[in-house]
């Protein structure tokens, strides 16, 4: 069977159709697997509408990829640890990129061979592997960042900007030589010196700084499906790469605007390395000491409480706390406490990270709320339990313009009755700023692992109490 | 009007609507929006299947469709599979 062109047009319009009601669908969690299930659905017409075209004529290469991809995208599907979701994800990004600069390469050949190049399609084409590259490195590098294969420190250097923007200017230069001439060099040069420029523009980022990362390069990998659209002249992709492009781009934002700082400073200020000159408010406070607590006094305070608020970051990922979290959850409302989570947007090291996490410890859903929505009820909590979570809790961000995350919207586990902190150490987070926070009169601080604290508060509960 | 400019058409909307949607999206989804994203990005795969399949493809042309094709479908089967996984979990209080 084969369909004509027009008929695959129409294919493809609904399945871009599908593809928007895909994203809608994830407005409300009651909603987003329908709109999963209408994203494979709009996949798979897109896929059949392709190999039934008259431009698809051998299948053997295409059978064989397809089959292999299926098995391995399954398998790591099945297997990936939710805590490990970024690698994943920026695993995944960098798979994108590279097919971009694949696809961009393959159908130089194939339009060269046919003597059917023109500047227009080569100055697409050289959009479409310059973005790619970017992508596909950029994400290598966030990978082995986020697994621990390299350091998440910023690697840094003199003239690095400097050096960057060189780069991006002769990537760009030789693109436009390739389109005007059709040397072969200049597009083999473009290609090396963009893998590179993936690499030095992500490696000076923090691993703190991942999930603005994380969300860039989903952005990236939109544009390079879109550029890879318009080299083919296929408006799907070019539909769905505006989709996902504009998709990480607004993440983007509001990761950057969760941290009171521009994507231009994400990108190329390195944080917490200036230090103040003179003492600040915090290091006055530090003189004053912080208190430290048992298990037993934060559970003398929980299980008479009204409210208590908790409030997760990424400590509690690497401690694995969820699950003993959700086991405390439960034994305090079965003495009738109130139990709510906090979310701020950048705890943890991709957009939503905390809440898939609770979500995989069983823990509802309308029990887990959003910075604004939870904020006016900190005043009213008995009490904050801060479990792995620093700089999103510092009320230096509002009260000293001295600080360098002065102006961060924060969570206002300081207005609450008292705040624990699980901690491991007294490292600040990593702002590098003292937490004030620590120094207030209702704070105390409990030392030790995560998920061994509130399993301790755990059997503490189950044994009657205090 | 040139195909070119269809093209810029339909990528400026899409942008728009790109835009509309994103918004709409729920801050404790974001995870799966970035998993889902990922995943319609392996859209790429039909820019795979097209270097690919083409009957004058020479042999260097089929590698590298190929590779693309196997790393698109990665993306699209482990992409939709996760989200979907995810997905699962996201439970209203039950009882």
């Amino acid at each position: 069977m084969e369909i004509s062109a027009n008929t695959q047009a129409i294919a493809y319009l609904i399945s871009a159709v599908l593809f928007i009601l895909a994203l809608k669908g994830l407005t409300h969690p009651a909603s987003a697997r329908r709109g999963n299930y209408l994203g494979m659905i709009g996949m798979g017409i897109a896929i059949v509408a392709t190999l039934l075209g008259n431009e698809v004529r051998s299948y053997g290469f295409i059978i064989a990829g397809v089959a292999a991809g299926a098995v391995i995208g399954s398998v790591l599907a099945a297997r990936v640890q939710m805590t490990a979701m970024p690698q994943l994800v920026a695993a995944l990004h960098s798979f994108v990129g590279m097919a971009a600069v694949l696809v961009a390469i393959g159908t130089y050949l194939n339009h060269d061979a046919a003597g059917t190049l023109n500047p227009v399609m080569m100055g697409e084409l050289s959009a479409g592997i310059i973005i790619g590259a970017i992508t596909f490195s950029g994400s290598v590098v966030a990978f082995a960042k986020l697994q621990g294969l390299v350091s998440g420190a910023p690697v840094k250097f003199k003239g690095q900007h400097l050096l960057n923007a060189a780069m991006a200017v002769a990537t760009v230069l030789l693109g436009i030589h390739f389109g005007m001439t059709e040397s072969m060099a200049s597009l083999v040069l473009m290609t090396l010196l963009a893998f590179v420029l993936g690499f030095t523009l992500i490696i000076p980022i923090g691993g703190a700084d991942m999930p603005v990362i994380i969300s860039m390069l989903n952005s990236y990998s939109g544009w390079a499906a879109a550029a890879t659209g318009f080299t083919l002249g296929n408006l799907l992709l070019i539909i769905v790469g505006a989709l996902v492009g504009f998709s990480g781009a607004i993440l983007s934002f509001i990761m950057c605007r969760a941290m009171n700082r521009s994507i231009i400073n994400v990108v190329f200020g390195g944080f917490g390395s200036e230090s103040g000159g003179e003492m600040s408010a915090a290091g006055q406070a530090a003189q004053k000491g912080v208190k430290s607590a048992s298990v037993d006094d934060a559970i003398y305070w929980m299980e008479d409480a009204n409210k208590v608020i908790i409030v997760p970051g990424y400590g509690m990922a690497v401690a694995q706390a969820q699950h003993a979290l959700k086991e405390m959850m439960e034994l305090l409302e079965a003495r009738g406490v109130e139990v709510k989570f906090a979310i701020h947007p950048v705890a943890g090291r991709m957009p939503g990270h905390m809440n898939v996490l609770l979500a995989e410890a069983d823990i509802p859903y309308d029990h887990v709320l959003e910075m604004d929505e939870v904020n006016p009820e900190f005043p009213t909590a008995d009490v904050t339990l801060v479990v792995g979570a620093n700089d999103v809790v510092n009320p230096a961000a509002k009260s000293d313009s001295s600080s360098p995350i002065y102006g961060m919207p924060i969570l206002d586990a300081a207005k609450s009755r008292q705040v624990y902190f699980l901690k491991r150490s007294m490292s600040p987070g990593y702002s590098g700023v003292d937490n004030l926070l620590f120094y207030q009169d209702n704070t105390s601080l409990i030392f030790g692992d995560a998920k061994d604290t509130i399993e301790g508060m755990v059997s503490a509960l189950k044994g009657g109490g205090h | 009007m040139p195909d070119t400019l269809v093209a810029l058409y339909v990528f400026v909307l899409a942008c728009f609507i790109g835009y509309w949607v994103i918004w709409g999206v729920t801050p404790s989804l974001h995870t799966p929006l970035v998993a889902l994203t990922n995943a319609i990005s392996g859209i790429i795969i039909i820019g795979a299947l097209l270097v690919t399949g083409l009957e004058s493809a020479g042999a260097a042309a089929e590698l590298f469709g190929f590779v693309a094709v196997l790393l698109a479908s990665i993306n699209v089967f482990g992409g939709f599979l996760v989200t979907n996984r995810m997905l699962a979990m996201f439970k209203k209080k039950d009882k």
